[in-house]
């Protein structure tokens, strides 16, 4: 908890004062001391917070901080144990969701609240205290959804949609609400650069509109760029209040973390580029779901000494060529090539043993399985990498403990106890340790499927680093990512997937954000398509 | 014989489709309530012996009705104020149900119970055929397609129904969204119950006019395996009802033809279909996936 870290100069109580000097005549929202006790911890300290009119306020925070015990309480989905809150002056129990809804507070949550197996149309009426007849409602979202350029068909099912159109229909949802305060939970992390564009273009005119925004995000550049205010939480207390366009990235991230976050490094080595590890050869795969992406000729060299990228939307085909890559899906035998070796139609544990490791997207549920201890996590991917965790089909439980506590102390996952269940880590901390788990081993080829999804910037920095030390080191690293700063701080070759088709992976020098989201947006289809 | 053959398809069929209508309803709403064959004989058994004393066939089935809701309700406290396990409260409450039957059903056995009456719909019972085998039946299978369109109707065309859907796919969201997870679902939990209640009236007041222990033999199984057959669609349950009702009817009329298959595969021939069928439907990936309530079974706590 932060032990040893210089607590920055500011208290709760200059923050206090400064929110003081905030409140005003157009003072929406008004937090007063919210506090919000779960068991033994505090997740919310008599937080102060104001909201005025036509304001873009960023909440930061890293995991953890309680941002989002904080946005539940405005919400109404979590009641607070001390403190109040004045809405336009007045105060206000908001005790359940429909009441927020009705006091004009909407909401876009981060792990999308959407049902899959509904229409669009159905799942938006869900939000409406009156929706009206289905035909008017449709109606409607198709007028709304394309006034801000978020268009939607009414009538498809959610479960068919990719992950940036699940988005508009939460954002379209809460637009259609009319309200004054709109909560949004990480909205950008699921859309490509232009989509984030679009995204901050609708907010900016809502906030010409009078309308406020609460926005909390992980990436700082976006807060710089469209938000007017910033609270920083952190522990549960509000550390700090600033001007987000006076700051720099950097020293928001270090408002955060209370220390220096630690810069990552991929340009300042350069890398030693060698021998040819992985090989996809006209990876093609046709899809094996409606809801999946079929793989068209993906060819890639991935060579030791060097990290390679894949940018892409989500839902592009990513999930598709790691499977494809690991083994989950068995393709062609000459598809993928593994040292020289065809391994296409090998399974997982082969390409273990050939020295592969591989990180999927899922952290939990598909990375560790959530009722299990982390050692027993660690035998499911590592029993057969030579590490003496199985013996004569026995599990060493003590051998399995030992490699828990080394990769607890070297990637710092933190936990409240020894060998917790993976599902009581936090987002971060299992991120940490499912990534870890693989590093330990210093694999000859990485493939890794959005690092560091969700995770807050200090571990994030920890996994990314750790990335580019292991390629330096004489690995190969394949890392598929839907976050460009992220791409471009530790890629030294880019690649985009687009429905399926990768383009040529070409050195980051040559590459810029236009031209990558040019390629997102199709670009690397087309170049498939003629290559 | 063609018309005295469906007309024991139809009273062979009607308990199978009021139960599973019923449980439809649970399930759709995220509640995976085992305990159907429990609240049946319950509905059985108190129905009959309603009935036997007042006289009244109307009062058994009200009894009958309110049996099943008790049970249910008792299952519902469980499962969702005490959050108990789903499987092993519904099958206890099967044991449950058969065992306290018998006790209450211990004074009925042998006496000659009250059979519903037929209702002639007028006009349309006189045609040639379709009459009889439609527009001659006692008030409960004509209640039975009613409880179908019913369902259907409120589950695609109402709010409430799109709620309930809502809450069986993703109580997590619909809690956030602000609807009672715990309030919709104890409703659902009651129909069904009622549903069971009354198909359990139908056993004992209609089907065979008599109390015999244990007499629903394994229809609420039957009514539970018909809500997946019908990837939980309340028309596709007609379907599955009338054919379960016909393949088990087979048994006796091919006995009576005198066909020379031994009457344990005849007999076996509803579970062979249920195996066929399930098999048939879950290649239909897309479909399953769609109508499949993501969180059928799955307890939910509210975190507050």
């Amino acid at each position: 908890m932060g032990d040893g870290v210089a607590e920055t100069v500011t208290t709760t109580g200059d923050a206090g004062a400064g929110r003081q000097g905030r409140s005003g005549k157009d003072t929406l929202l008004d937090a007063r001391g919210l506090t919000k006790r779960f068991g033994d911890i505090l997740a919310n300290d008599r937080v102060d917070l104001v909201i005025n009119r036509g304001e873009i306020h960023a909440l930061l925070g890293e995991n953890g901080a309680g941002k989002s015990t904080l946005v539940k309480m405005f919400y109404g989905s979590l009641e607070p144990d001390g403190g109040e809150i004045l809405w336009q002056g007045n105060r206000v129990d908001i005790g359940n969701p429909a009441a927020a809804r009705d006091l004009g507070i909407g909401m876009v949550f981060q792990h999308f609240s959407l049902f899959e197996a509904l229409s669009v149309v159905e799942n938006i009426a869900l939000a409406l205290p009156n929706p009206g007849r289905m035909s008017e409602l449709s109606n409607r979202i198709q007028t709304v959804s394309r006034d801000y350029g978020l268009p939607l068909n009414p009538e498809d099912i959610v479960a068919d949609l990719p992950v940036g159109i699940r988005q508009r229909i939460e954002i379209v949802r809460c637009l259609l609400q009319e309200p004054q305060l709109i909560i949004m939970d990480e909205p950008t992390s699921v859309l490509t650069p232009q989509e984030a564009d679009l995204l901050f273009l609708t907010l900016e005119r809502l906030a010409k509109e009078g309308c406020a925004v609460l926005y909390i995000s992980h990436r700082l550049e976006e807060v710089k760029r469209i938000c007017h205010h910033a609270t920083i939480l952190r522990h549960g207390q509000v550390v700090r209040e600033c001007d987000p366009t006076k700051e720099t990235p950097a020293s928001l991230a270090s408002m955060m973390v209370g220390a220096d976050v630690a810069s990552v490094s991929a340009s300042a080595q350069k890398p030693v580029i060698g021998e040819p590890r992985l090989a996809l050869k006209n990876l093609s795969a046709k899809a094996a779901t409606p809801f999946a992406t079929a793989l068209n000729n993906v060819s890639l060299d991935l060579r030791a000494g060097e990290v390679v990228a894949i940018a892409g939307v989500a839902g592009n085909g990513q999930g598709e060529l790691f499977d494809a890559i690991s083994g989950e899906m068995p393709v062609a035998a000459d598809m993928v090539v593994l040292d020289g070796k065809p391994c296409g139609n090998r399974n997982i544990t082969w390409r273990r043993r050939q020295n592969a490791a591989f990180v999927p997207e899922e952290r939990l549920g598909h990375g560790a399985v959530p009722g299990m201890k982390l050692s027993q996590n660690i035998v499911l991917t590592r029993h057969s990498t030579g590490d003496k965790l199985v013996s004569a089909a026995f599990v060493s439980t003590a051998n399995a403990g030992k490699m828990e506590q080394r990769i607890k102390k070297i990637y710092d996952v933190r936990m409240s106890h020894d060998d917790p269940e993976a599902r009581s880590l936090s987002g971060g901390n299992l991120q940490k340790f499912v990534v870890g788990r693989e590093l330990d081993r210093k694999p000859g080829v990485l493939i890794v499927n959005q690092p560091t999804w969700g995770v807050d910037a200090g571990a994030a920095a920890l996994i990314r680093q750790a990335l580019i030390d292991l390629a330096r080191s004489g690995s190969a690293v394949l890392v598929i990512s839907q976050d460009l700063d992220e791409i471009f701080e530790i890629a030294d070759r880019i690649a985009v997937i687009s429905r399926g088709y990768l383009s040529a992976a070409e050195p980051t020098d040559d590459m810029n954000r236009e031209r990558v989201g040019l390629l997102m947006a199709g670009g690397a289809e087309a170049q498939g398509e003629v290559a | 014989m063609f018309e005295a053959v469906l007309l024991t398809v139809i009273t062979a069929a009607t308990p199978l489709l009021i139960a599973a209508i019923g449980e439809l309803v649970v399930e759709r709403s995220g509640v995976l309530n085992l305990g159907v064959e429990g609240m049946m004989i319950m509905g059985a058994v108190v129905g009959f012996a309603v009935a036997n004393q007042t006289g009244s066939g109307t009062l058994g089935v009200i009894a009958a009705i309110a049996a099943g809701m008790a049970m249910s309700a008792l299952f519902g406290f469980l499962v969702l104020v005490l959050v108990t396990n789903q499987v092993a409260t519904g099958l206890a409450l099967t044991i449950l149900g058969v065992g306290f039957s018998g006790l209450i059903g211990e004074a009925f056995i042998g006496i000659p119970g009250l059979r519903l009456p037929d209702l002639y719909i007028p006009v349309l019972s006189e045609i040639p055929f379709f009459g009889p085998v439609f527009f001659q039946q006692d008030a409960l299978v004509y209640i039975s397609f009613a409880l179908v369109i019913a369902v259907a109707y409120f589950l695609f065309r109402t709010r409430l129904g799109l709620v309930l859907r809502s809450v069986g796919d993703n109580h997590g969201s619909a809690h956030a969204l602000g609807y009672s997870v715990i309030r919709i679902r104890y409703a659902a939990v009651l129909f069904g119950g009622a549903c069971a209640g009354l198909a359990g009236a139908y056993m004992s007041l209609a089907y065979t006019p008599q109390w015999v222990e244990n007499m629903t033999a394994g229809r609420g199984w039957i009514a539970l395996a018909l809500v997946v057959f019908s990837s939980w669609l309340p028309l596709r349950v007609v379907i599955g009802a009338y054919l379960f009702g016909a393949v088990s009817v087979l048994n006796l009329h091919a006995q009576a033809v005198e066909l020379d298959i031994p009457s344990q595969l005849l007999s076996s021939l509803p579970y062979l279909a249920t195996i066929l069928v399930l098999v048939l439907i879950s290649a239909n990936r897309r479909l399953t996936l769609v109508n499949t309530p993501a969180c059928l079974g799955k307890p939910f706590v509210p975190d507050r």
